[in-house]
Order: structure tokens, then C-alpha cells, then sequence
């Protein structure tokens, strides 16, 4: 359990899915990649692990993942095999809305 | 939050696509991360703490803008077509800086010490060819400083506004779809590398992963055919380049026919009415998009999107038509709230200040500091108000407004009703010192050329124009006959050089 920072990265324990916390409350929270806590940026990841079953959908990079109550908002930045989850409960893709180009 | 991060995305998924094209020279994704990597290591080392570019469009600009990230420090493009002191006072301001220059605009210029002067080949060479393990990047905090720019000083001395890693990262993120592009789209960066634009154009093209083909110095004809030559898919313009590109098109009878181009963004300054509706003839099947913003707000805080385009082109209904004119609607990121002179927040269709409030709102400047107030509020000094559709429509800036008698006048009116007479080609009115009023109308014009004039009757003339259409604190006091107004490079009209003079002869 652990609090989020906005602008922070962090990566998966077991696949190579990672992150940036684009939006956070300010509430400790168990953020979780493929069913395992996620990991500092430069933390070793444990050898032969997988994502658990019920967390192997894929998480895709440049997506923005959020949770049911929109209190949490993560930036997919590398795609993986594990899925994203915040207490057990797994992270929906919010759709974006589209802009026209302005630059 | 770090704005290499936008690259680094890119170059893992797409190393191979192209990033830039100048020219005969390209590079991919992969290659311009290599390249940043390699050379901030370099600019790190120096002990450098700027990263200063004094030069037109080149593959060097992206890689010193993210060559800076990796060396975590702050990115300084500079105008090229200032004077030699003017260039002078701002390396003076940068100094100890890692300089990226074309040696012909440092002539006469005495570098202060400090520097590492660096041409463009060089660098680039240096950069792109470099070998062996890619260096790890500085690991810079969200709130440091990723670009600083300096205004264009249009009313006094260059102030240099700061943006954030945080703010910058805010507006892509708070706008553009990663990887939202095709493997064939191209965007034509025609804006040079020291205006906000050019600044966001990269990032925006790196996220989406958009390869953009860059323009080093912009004409009408070669913006045009550099966008048939390489299929362009996607331009921004200043409205001052979109007269240019009409005004060669008219005039040479040239090709204008563009099949890639889907979409022409526009924005930097007020866009004339007969530019844009020329414009939408010439390319029905493109997407307009007038984009407003600021350098102190990281580019674009409000759009005018295609459909409010094409609803105020082919409406019947003034209410509607008008929107034609207006910058369209806050993007979500976000919020505008028009204010009163004490502060008090204007309901629809009143005219006061512009305040705008968000992530990508850095609203700073080195040795001022934020502008922001204690709820994180913006004042643009734009003038505007929203109608009942949350359209925002501009009326100059807070700066130009001429205070008579204590009654605040918007030269924007003014200019308007002058520029429907028809001897009038070009006119900008000012704020002139009155004994009497405090201040006082003052306009500058410029008639049909070929049309010869009595000076001292059309003056007599517009006067009475203008007090039939409006009223009569808004004649003008002085008038004076010019061949051309002054504007600078990228189309802002230098009233301070007007004021000087009008009031001068006043």
C-alpha cells in the first residue's frame, strides 16, 4: 500500500507493462500490474514470474487506465501482458476524446 | 512528467517511421532518440545550463529540444531576425549556454563567455552519428524548467516566459492520442523554432507519432509546394502565412490543388475574414481548426473546431455566422472565465479580461515570477467575451485599450468600421496622450495603393464614418497616411512603433 504521485512512473513486477500516475487521490492504495504490486522504475524484477490468469488481459501503451470512481488515472508508457488494478479491482480504458489537430 | 518521455513512447513503437524531414535530410524516431541522448550526454558535460538555438527550421531543432530533456536543462530557441544587440542582450541572458547557431547570425555579435558555440551540421553530424551505448538522461523533476522562451515584445524589452516539464506534458497529454497517426500523415511545421507553436508541434507530432516535414523559411510558394511535394496531411499557419500562400496562389495562378491535405490549423493572431473564407473556397474538403493560445499557456487553450467552421460558413443566421470569427470553445483541459475590472466574473456576451486556469498554464516569467493568482488563474491581458454557446470571441489586448474620459475603448471596433470604407486597405488604432481626455483615438492607414488622395478630405471623411457608425468619443483625434503598417515577422502589428509615432505628430 502506498500513496500515488502525479508525474511518477513505475513498472510492472511481472511483464513490461509501465506507467506514469497522470492523477492520483490522496489515499493509500495497492496499484497492481498482472496481479503483482507495481515496482519502482529502477527496482530488479523478480526472475519467472507471470501475470496471474485473472489479470493477463494486456495493458496497451499510450492508453489511459482509470478506476470505476475516476479517482485514479494512469498513462500506459510501455505495453505489457498484465492487466492493471488498483486493490484488486481492474482498471478501465478511458476513452479519449478526440481533438482536432491544432498544431 | 518529462517531455522526453513523448519520445521515448514513439521511438519504442515506431523506431522506423520518420519524425522530421528538412529538405533532403530525414530521420526516424528511433534515430532522433539516439541522437538526444547521445548529445545531451555531451551537453551535460559541458557544464552548460542552457540549451540556446539561434536558427531557421532543421532536423537540429527536435534534437536539441529533447537533447535538453536529456540533459535536464531548459531549451532556448531564439529569434534569428532580431538586430545584433538584440541577439546580444539575450545570449548575455542565458549565459553559461550550449549555443546551436548558424555562425552568420553571430557576426558582429559578441558571444559572452561561457558559451560552447556549436553550427548546425556539426551538431547534427556529431549527433546523429554518434556511437556505442545510448547515455542515460538527467532525471529531471516534473517542475523544472523545460523551455523557456522570450516573448515577442511587441509592447516593451523580451520578457522570458518559463514553461514546466509538468505544463508542457499537461497540454499534450490534455490533447493529443498517442500514436494517433498514420503511417502516411505528415504535418508541414512552417512556424519557425522560437514561436510556441513550433515548440508544441514537436511534441504533438512525437506523441501522435506523426512525422512532420519542416519548412526553414517560409514563402508562399514553397509552403505550397513543399506541401504537394510531400504529401501533407496536416499544416499550422499564422494567418499572416495563409495570406502569403492565398496571395501567391491569386497571383501566380499556381496549382493549388492539395489531394493529402485533410486538415489546416490556424492561429497566433486575429485571422482576416476574406483570408479564411478564401481559404475554405480553395480547399472545401479540408478541416479548418483556429487554435488560440499563448506562450505563458503552452499553446492552444481554446479551438474552433471543423464543425464550428462549417456550421458559421453555411448558416444564415448572424448568431451563428459570427462564429466564424470567434476561437471556438475552451478545450477540456481547460477552464475561462471572463472578468470585470474588480475581479467579479461577467455573465454571457459582456466584455472584460481573459483569465484562463489549468495544468498547461505555467504563467511565468524569470525575474517576475507567476502571474497566477492565489486560485491559479491566468490573466491573458486579452480582451473577449463568451456568448450563450461558450464561443469566445477576442477583442485585442488589455494593453491596447484606450481609456477617454475614463470610457474604455477597444480599437478592435473602431479598426473594423475603418476598414469597411473603401479607401481603406490596412488600419490600426491606438491610444494617443490628450490633455484633456487623458488618452484619445489616434489611427494609423494605409489606402489603395494607386488611388490618389486628398489627405486632409479623407480625413475629414473617416472621421464622419466612423462617428455615423459608432459614436463620437470613438473618431479618431489623429490620422495619418502610411504606405504599409509595421508588423513583425510573424504577423503581430508593432503598436508601441505607432503609439511613438502618432503621438508624436499628435
Amino acid at each position: 500500500m502506498s500513496t500515488l504521485k502525479a508525474g511518477s512512473r513505475l513498472k510492472s513486477a511481472v511483464c513490461d507493462a509501465e506507467v506514469m500516475v497522470v492523477r492520483a487521490a490522496a489515499v493509500e492504495v495497492s496499484l497492481e500490474c498482472g496481479g503483482a504490486g507495481m515496482i519502482p522504475m529502477a527496482a530488479d524484477k523478480p526472475a519467472g514470474v507471470a501475470p496471474s490468469e485473472a489479470f493477463a488481459q494486456g495493458t496497451l501503451v499510450g492508453k489511459r487506465y482509470t478506476d470505476a470512481d475516476d479517482r485514479f488515472e494512469l498513462l500506459c508508457t510501455k505495453g505489457g501482458k498484465g492487466s492493471l488494478s488498483i486493490d484488486g479491482a481492474l482498471l478501465g480504458v478511458k476513452q479519449a476524446k478526440a481533438l482536432p489537430s491544432s498544431d | 512528467m518529462n517531455i522526453l518521455m513523448t519520445l521515448e513512447m514513439a521511438a519504442e513503437c515506431h523506431p522506423d517511421r520518420v519524425a522530421a524531414t528538412c529538405g533532403e535530410q530525414s530521420m526516424t524516431y528511433g534515430t532522433l532518440l539516439k541522437a538526444a541522448r547521445h548529445a545531451g550526454a555531451q551537453i551535460r558535460a559541458s557544464g552548460c545550463r542552457h540549451v540556446g538555438v539561434l536558427d531557421i527550421n532543421s532536423l537540429a531543432a527536435p534534437v536539441a529540444l529533447y537533447a535538453a530533456a536529456c540533459a535536464g536543462l531548459s531549451y532556448v530557441p531564439m529569434n534569428y531576425r532580431l538586430t545584433k544587440p538584440e541577439i546580444q542582450a539575450l545570449l548575455e541572458r542565458i549565459t553559461p549556454a550550449w549555443l546551436i547557431a548558424d555562425p552568420k547570425l553571430l557576426d558582429g555579435v559578441e558571444v559572452p563567455a561561457g558559451f560552447t558555440v556549436v553550427d548546425r551540421e556539426q551538431f547534427l553530424r556529431d549527433a546523429l552519428g554518434a556511437g556505442g551505448a545510448d547515455p542515460e538522461p538527467a532525471q529531471a523533476d516534473p517542475d523544472a524548467v523545460a523551455v523557456q522562451l522570450f516573448t515577442s515584445g511587441t509592447t516593451g524589452a523580451p520578457k522570458a516566459a518559463v514553461l514546466r516539464h509538468e505544463n508542457l506534458m499537461s497540454y499534450i497529454l490534455g490533447t493529443v492520442e498517442f500514436g494517433a497517426a498514420d503511417e502516411h500523415d505528415a504535418v508541414l511545421v512552417a512556424v519557425p523554432p522560437y514561436h510556441i507553436a513550433g515548440i508544441s508541434a514537436v511534441l504533438s507530432s512525437t506523441y501522435a507519432c506523426r512525422r512532420m516535414v519542416q519548412l526553414s523559411n517560409f514563402d508562399g510558394q514553397s509552403w505550397l509546394e513543399t506541401c504537394q511535394r510531400e504529401k501533407v496531411t496536416n499544416a499550422f499557419v499564422v494567418p499572416t502565412m495563409l495570406s502569403r500562400v492565398i496571395e501567391y496562389i491569386d497571383a501566380s495562378g499556381a496549382d493549388a490543388t492539395l489531394p493529402a491535405l485533410r486538415a489546416l490549423a490556424y492561429g497566433g493572431g486575429k485571422m482576416p475574414a476574406p483570408v479564411i473564407e478564401r481559404a475554405m473556397q480553395l480547399w472545401p474538403t479540408v478541416d479548418f481548426t483556429n487554435a488560440y493560445g499563448l506562450t505563458e499557456t503552452s499553446s492552444t487553450i481554446a479551438l474552433l473546431d471543423p464543425e464550428g467552421h462549417r456550421e458559421g460558413f453555411n448558416s444564415a443566421d448572424p448568431a451563428v455566422r459570427k462564429r466564424l470569427h470567434s476561437v471556438g470553445r475552451p478545450i477540456d483541459a481547460v477552464e475561462i472565465e471572463i472578468r470585470d475590472e474588480d475581479g467579479k466574473a461577467l455573465p454571457v456576451d459582456e466584455v472584460g479580461d481573459v483569465f484562463v486556469r489549468g495544468g498547461q498554464v505555467a504563467g511565468e516569467y524569470l525575474g517576475i515570477g507567476s502571474l497566477l493568482d492565489a486560485n491559479g488563474w491566468f490573466p491573458t491581458r486579452d480582451r473577449g467575451y463568451q456568448d450563450k454557446y461558450g464561443f469566445l470571441y477576442l477583442d485585442g489586448r488589455a494593453d491596447d485599450v484606450i481609456v477617454r474620459g475614463g470610457e474604455n475603448i477597444s480599437p478592435g471596433e473602431i479598426e473594423d468600421v475603418l476598414r469597411q470604407h473603401p479607401a481603406i486597405v490596412d488600419v490600426a488604432v491606438v491610444a494617443i496622450p490628450d490633455e484633456e481626455w487623458g488618452e484619445s483615438v489616434g489611427a494609423a492607414v494605409v489606402t489603395n495603393p494607386g488611388v490618389k488622395i486628398d489627405e486632409a478630405a479623407l480625413r475629414a471623411e473617416l472621421q464622419g464614418w466612423v462617428r455615423e457608425r459608432l459614436r463620437s468619443s470613438r473618431v479618431p483625434a489623429v490620422i495619418s497616411f502610411r504606405e504599409n503598417l509595421p508588423y513583425n515577422e510573424m504577423g503581430k502589428i508593432l503598436r508601441r512603433v505607432l503609439r511613438d509615432e502618432l503621438s508624436a505628430s499628435a
